[in-house]
Order: C-alpha cells, then structure tokens, then sequence
C-alpha cells in the first residue's frame, strides 16, 4: 500500500517542479487561457492513442502541438479576438475528445479519472515517463531562460537583439505540451492550468526576481501536492481536486503579506 | 565620405490591400540626427519596423552597412505586473556585465534607480531606461519610437537635448518618430513628413514652412514663422494620397 502512496507522492512532486517556472511564464505571458485550450485537447490524445493504440503521452503532446499551430495560424488571419478564438477551440477539442471516447464502445475509458486526475493509480512507468520529460523541460527552460524573457518583456525589441523569436517560441510550446502530457495523470485535463497559474501568482507577492518567482512556485506546488495528497490519503477526498484546493488556500493565506 | 548607415529606396508596401507606403525614400547617415512626424495612420511604425528588418517591404530596396548596429528604444513597454523585474536584470538580458550598465544608466542618468523594480518608474525614468539598453549595444544607428511620450515638457527637453548628447559620443546616426512637433524640430538635422509618401523633407526650418506641411499639421503648430522666403520644390509636395489634411493630436 505503501508504494501507491509513495508513487503518487513522487509522480506529484515532479509535475510541481516544472509547473513553477513554467506557470510564471504562462502568468507573465497572460497565457492561461492558452494553456487551458491546450489541456483540454488532451482528451482528443488519449482517443486518439486508444484509437492507434500508441502511447497516450506522445499523442496527447502531438494533439497539444497541432493545436497550438493552429491557433498560431488562426490567430494571424482571423479578426477573432484571441479570447474568442481559444473559448470556440477550447470546448470544441473538450468535446471532440469526449465524443470519440464515447465512440469507443469496446475500450472502457474512467472519464472521471481523466478530467480530474488519478494520482493513486500511478505506475512505476509513469514515474520514468513524468521524470525523463520533466527533467528535458527543465534543461529547456534553463537553456531558453534569458532569450524566452526577453521576449517577454518586448517581442520585437528582443528581435532587434537578435533573439530568434520563433524558434523561442516554439520550444515554449512544446514545453507547455510536455507538461500538459504529464501532469494530466496528476490533476486531470480540466485542472492542469490551476497547477500552473495558481502557485506562480501565489509567489508573485514574495519574489523580486523573476528567477525567485520560478523556484517558489515550484516550491509552493510541491507543499500543495504533499498537503493535497495526505488530505486524499486520511479523509479519502479526489487527489487532484485536493492538490489543487491545497495551492488555493496558499494562494489565500498569501493575500494576509501586505504588498 | 562614408557610407550611409541604411539606405531605403523606393519603398512601397501594404497590409491586406490598404497601401501604408510608396515610394519612400530615406538615407541615414552616422552622426545625422532624422526625425520622421506624421499624423496617425502615415505609416511612421511600418517604415520604422522596414528600418529595423521586422518587415520586408513589398516593393523597394533596403541597403544596411555590413557593421551596422541598431539600438532600438520601443515606443512603449507593457510588462505584467506580475512579472518581478529590477532595472538591473532588465539591462542584465542586454548585456551581463553589471559595470556596463552601470555605465550606460549614468549615461542616461539613472544610475540611482537601478534596484528599482521597472513598474515604479516614472514615464521619464521609462524612456531613459529604454535608451540606457539601447546604447548598451554600442549602436552606430539609434531607432527612436516616439522617444518623448508621457514624458512632460521639461522633461522632453532634457531627453532630447540627451539624444543629442548620446549622437555626439557614440558617433552614430539617429532615426526618431515623433508626434510633437515643436520641441523636435530644434533637436534634429532634417525633418521627414510622412503620410503614406514623403510630403516633404529637409531642414526644420525649411520644412515647417512647406505648403505640405501645413496641410498636414495647420500653421498654428510650426514652429517657425519666419523665412516665407524660398520656394518649394514641386515634386516634393505631391497631394496625391492625402486624406483630407488629417488632423493630429
């Protein structure tokens, strides 16, 4: 019994990790919503991997880099606003994803498990898969750092400055897929951006550096997936809804620091 | 005689079908200070961004200098309050040596604010830092985008009369858009007016007395009444393109 917990403890832990760096720059972008069109494309992955009976981690980053193309593409040539845009996407993908599981008769899918996670079922499989991507995503984001806040700051200052603004770009999406792949497992398709955004604003009101924000978010999300995790463990409440009740009341408690 | 930092020739483009320039022309040379003014919509930020190589233009032809080096001053800077950012890790992304941008915010002066973080800064303080991490990468061409805004008229003065300064030092060629007409027109070599073509160019003096010109922007706000004495070149004061002496704020 105690390897499901500990599993679930690790598996939980490494997600955290990488949501703190990356959820301050989907903060400071003004990205959540972005994010979220993307987790909830996820589901369409998970059909599509029973469907070709391939990984369900690499379809649903396939499914999450195809949509953000195309949103990329949309948002160049239509007059949508981009808040429009990733509302029609957004639902639209949840739903594709919910009516080809549906589809599926011969395959029993726990719908409840991917819309909201099943931290208690992970596997020693699932730890190599969460770690090896994890650990790649932070590489990336180390090596991007400096290029990827600059763009931040001013897209085409940076590109003045000779920072390839595209290629940036782009790896920062891939991250988010990445991460997206492996936290769905941790908290589901439909809370993954509240793992994101929740512990990097929660930081916000202690950091002075953006390098500061990153690691305590980091920070912050493994306090919430441990206290998230024991919450499931002795009262039996859902783990992924638990880990991200926990951030909030951080996020709570933060608003006591005067600014 | 050296060569010239940029040369444009002929430039045209347009965006979805609606023309925003033709047939601009514009040479930059190193310690020549050119302001571009213009009312909204004369397509001031599209030359700009041809300027900068943001934008390839659809017709025309852009020459750079093989050592050319641009320092780019955005006109604005949005960051998210969320994002924790000290004066010092702003420049430090430009350029990690810290005595180096010491330097550079003496330059502009500001040294004292460098541990502030750069949401507290005033609208002044703003464009000083701009121009601080433009200058850290010892540009021989200065691109300035609207270099003054929210910044008060003493202020204006003082930034311009820096810009002056910084051309002098550094020996390099400035490109300014501006707005405001009156306090530019005494810190800069030649005037461009732009309003989808080149309406008129030339010295401030000369310029701010061009029949174009005050189509364009009303007497009332040249700065220079005097000197109704020369003529105009006709081919400078082409009203094709006009939209009915478009009025600026």
């Amino acid at each position: 019994m105690i390897d499901v917990l500990l599993y679930a403890l690790l598996a939980g832990l490494g997600v955290a990790l990488v949501t703190g760096p990356l959820g301050a720059f989907i903060v400071w972008r003004r990205m959540a919503y972005f994010g979220d069109t993307l987790a909830h494309s996820s589901l369409l992955g998970v059909a599509l991997a029973l469907l070709m009976s391939i990984h369900p981690t690499l379809s649903v980053v396939i499914v999450c880099l195809v949509l953000a193309l195309i949103l990329v593409v949309l948002q160049q040539q239509q007059n949508l606003a981009s808040d429009t845009l990733l509302g029609i996407l957004s639902h639209t993908s949840l739903a594709i994803g919910l009516v080809a599981i549906s589809l599926m008769p011969s395959v029993k899918v726990d719908l409840l498990s991917l819309l909201f996670g099943d931290l208690l079922t992970v596997t020693a499989q699932d730890i190599v898969i969460i770690y090896s991507i994890g650990t790649a995503s932070i590489l990336l984001m180390v090596l991007l750092w400096r290029p990827l806040l600059s763009i931040t700051i001013h897209e085409e200052l940076a590109r003045v400055e000779g920072i390839p603004v595209t290629a940036v770009r782009s790896a920062f999406m891939l991250i988010i897929a990445l991460e997206i792949a492996i936290a769905m497992k941790v908290v589901g398709i439909l809370l993954i951006t509240s793992l994101l955004v929740i512990p990097a604003a929660t930081a916000r009101r202690f950091a002075r550096t953006p390098e500061q924000m990153a690691l305590l978010a980091s920070l912050l999300g493994c306090i919430a997936v441990i206290c998230g995790l024991s919450s499931s463990w002795f009262l039996d409440t859902p783990a992924g809804p638990s880990i991200v009740l926990c951030a909030g009341g951080l996020f709570l408690l933060s608003l006591i620091k005067k600014q | 005689m050296k060569a010239p930092l940029i040369e444009l020739s002929a430039i045209g483009h347009a965006f979805q079908g609606n023309r925003v320039l033709s047939d601009v022309s514009l040479t930059i040379e190193t310690g020549q200070i050119i302001t571009l003014i213009g009312p909204n919509g004369a397509g001031k930020t599209t030359l700009v961004k041809i300027v900068l190589s943001l934008l390839k233009p659809d017709t025309g032809t852009v020459t750079r200098a093989p050592d050319l080096r641009v320092g780019y001053m955005p006109q604005k800077l949005h960051i998210d309050p969320t994002l924790p950012l000290t004066l010092r890790r702003f420049l430090s992304l430009a350029e990690p040596s810290l005595q180096l941008c010491l330097n550079a915010l003496a330059e502009v002066g500001i040294e004292k604010l460098i541990d502030m973080p750069l949401q507290s800064l005033s609208g002044g303080e703003m464009q000083r830092a701009l121009l601080a991490r433009a200058i850290l990468r010892k540009p021989n061409l200065l691109v300035l985008d609207e270099p003054v805004q929210g910044v008060d008229v003493i202020g204006q003065e003082g930034l311009y009369r820096l810009i002056g300064q910084l051309r002098d030092r550094l020996d390099c060629g400035v490109l300014m858009v501006s707005h405001d007409l009156h306090l530019v027109m005494s810190a800069t070599d030649e005037v461009i007016c732009l309003n989808q073509h080149v309406c008129c160019h030339g010295h401030p003096d000369q310029v701010s007395t061009n029949p174009a010109f005050i189509e364009l922007f009303g007497s009332r706000t040249a700065p220079y009444t005097h000197h109704h004495d020369h003529s105009h070149d006709p081919a400078d004061n082409s009203r094709n393109g006009h939209s009915g002496g478009g009025h600026h704020d």
